[in-house]
């Protein structure tokens, strides 16, 4: 946690809302599409707050190199990379140690939901990138990979939300902005599953009593249920069934039956006139 | 750019079809796929675009920071050009240090931006021998559909004449408006069994013997070339694809209004 200093307060002087106008539990704007790219065989991008996440997976394919080959179940390779341009000051390109630490923990969480066993040797990779970044993109990448997998038709016991609450200024809050992130006192992201409320990833850090870390963590476990709302919504859009609304093929109104005399055919109104 | 194969059935039609003036996708030979430009896509970068090239998806972000020049240009700012083929955008590309075809594909953009003089570096200095401003051209490719050099280049071209220098964060007064002074654009050509083609798609680039890079500016004057891939060029293949990117260069010039008197 940064510990630099905000020039404004983060939190109003009404104690229930903060300088970006939301609730103390109320998350950033999210938006999430299914299948973006032509190419993978599952993709998703994510807009979150001032984030923008896409999200691609392939698999499962053959392991390269071969000695990471599992004999008995599928391995998932998680790479978590923010672009040069995604942050204010360029960050050099390639991954750092921050990013590699992402990437496991990514991976170990999805080892848990993929069903790996079905697919020996094989591995799963799931590629999250990160293009503008304003907190909390670690979860926006989990959220992303997550519909990618399911876009890429990857067996999976659920649809994995994730979300980061801290705390700023004395309050716990939901879902923590760029500013909040570098001026706030603590930082807990997680993954859940929904089905079960289980946390498939879990991190803290800054400071935090016991009951405001409960408090975070109930905070994730309520904002992770809409999040994974948004996520199926998503994937419904792309893979949902269209109906025939209008089921005449005919441009002419049809011909009156029999023994109706054509006069009585009612025309329609002019158009534009009543 | 990718190691993989093509059928030979897939191979013979491509040819076969060429033979006509025909191509899979409907184009003629001399035909560009569309484009479609988006730009200020990221707020963090001083300048950014996404552009879609047929199938074919790269985003650029332009970031403008400050630093010492070159001893032998102590007062011109620097550019910097990098690509990056993330794993994302094909089963093909692989994590970890640059490898040949992305090394290849940032020196052909870097080289069209350069030799155009593209950017009046002399505006970018700050204090001669001390202070100059670094410009860094990142290219991401996000989804490969083929002829990446075309699509990188539009987008650096996007990103730089959308980017703002950021000269207040650095303490040097009022931001300004990156100084773009040429519009190079670069046109490929692929040479197939059937004959030549204007911007390969990922199955014509696959069989394709050979390709061109010609690299115009908003004169038609030629700025960069080059050949890539084994096989041989004649000169009269040479100067239709140099023609192919003077007129395909000028309609998408036109079309995105960059560097219209």
């Amino acid at each position: 946690m940064g510990g630099s200093k905000s020039e404004h307060n983060l939190i109003n002087a009404d104690g229930k809302t903060r300088f970006d106008g939301r609730a103390l539990d109320e998350l950033r704007p999210l938006s999430i599409q299914a299948g973006v790219l032509k190419r993978a065989d599952g993709s998703a991008y994510v807009e979150w707050g001032s984030n923008k996440v896409l999200a691609a997976v392939y698999g499962p394919r053959e392991v390269h190199p071969r000695h990471l080959q599992n004999p008995a179940r599928a391995i998932v390779q998680a790479r978590y990379n923010m672009a040069s341009f995604s942050v204010s000051e360029r960050k050099r390109p390639g991954p750092d140690r921050r990013s590699q630490e992402i990437s496991k923990i990514i991976s170990e969480a999805f080892t848990s939901v993929v069903f790996v066993e079905q697919f020996p040797r094989t591995t799963v990779d799931v590629f999250m990138e990160v293009l503008q970044a304003d907190a909390g993109t670690r979860c926006a990448g989990l959220t992303a990979a997550s519909v990618a997998l399911a876009d890429a038709g990857v067996p999976m016991r659920d649809i994995v939300p994730s979300v980061a609450s801290g705390k700023v200024e004395d309050r716990v809050v939901c879902d923590l902005n760029k500013e909040e992130d570098t001026c706030g006192s603590a930082d807990v992201p997680c993954a859940i599953l929904p089905r079960t409320g289980e946390f498939l990833l879990l991190q803290m850090d800054g400071h935090l009593t016991y009951d405001e870390l409960m408090l975070a963590m109930e905070y994730n476990k309520r904002a992770a249920k809409k999040i994974n709302e948004v996520q199926k919504e998503a994937l419904r859009r792309k893979y949902s069934i269209i109906t025939l609304q209008d089921n005449v093929i005919s441009e002419q109104p049809p011909a009156a039956p029999p023994g109706v005399p054509p006069e009585a055919t009612e025309l329609p109104p002019p158009e534009g006139g009543a | 750019m990718e190691n993989d194969v093509v059928s030979d059935l897939k191979r013979e039609y491509i040819n076969r079809m060429l033979a006509e003036r025909k191509r899979l996708d409907g184009r003629t030979p001399e035909e560009t796929r569309p484009v479609d430009v988006q730009t200020g896509v990221v707020t963090s970068a001083a300048g950014s675009a996404r552009v879609k090239w047929g199938d074919t998806d790269v985003m650029v972000g332009v970031m403008v920071e400050q630093g010492t020049p070159f001893p032998d240009t102590p007062d011109r700012g620097v550019l910097v050009t990098n690509a990056e083929l993330i794993p994302m955008a094909s089963p093909y590309f692989e994590a970890g240090p640059p490898r040949p075809e992305s090394i290849e594909f940032a020196r052909v953009v870097d080289r069209g931006i350069r030799e155009a003089q593209t950017i009046d570096l002399a505006k970018m200095c700050v204090t001669p021998r001390e202070k100059v401003y670094i410009t860094y051209v990142d290219m991401h490719v996000l989804d490969f559909g083929g002829n990446l050099f075309d699509a990188g280049l539009l987008g650096a071209m996007m990103a730089l004449h959308t980017a703002v220098v950021p000269a207040k964060r650095h303490g040097n007064g009022e931001d300004f408006k990156l100084p773009v002074q040429h519009y190079p654009i670069s046109i490929t050509s692929a040479k197939l069994d059937g004959g030549l083609i204007v911007d390969p798609n990922l199955d014509e680039e696959r069989v394709a013997q050979c390709r061109l890079t010609v690299t115009t500016d908003e004169n038609g004057d030629i700025r960069a070339m080059q050949k890539g891939l084994v096989g041989k060029l004649t000169f009269e293949e040479i100067q239709a694809a140099i023609q192919n990117s003077q007129r395909c260069g000028a309609e998408l010039r036109r079309k995105l209004g960059l560097g219209v008197k």
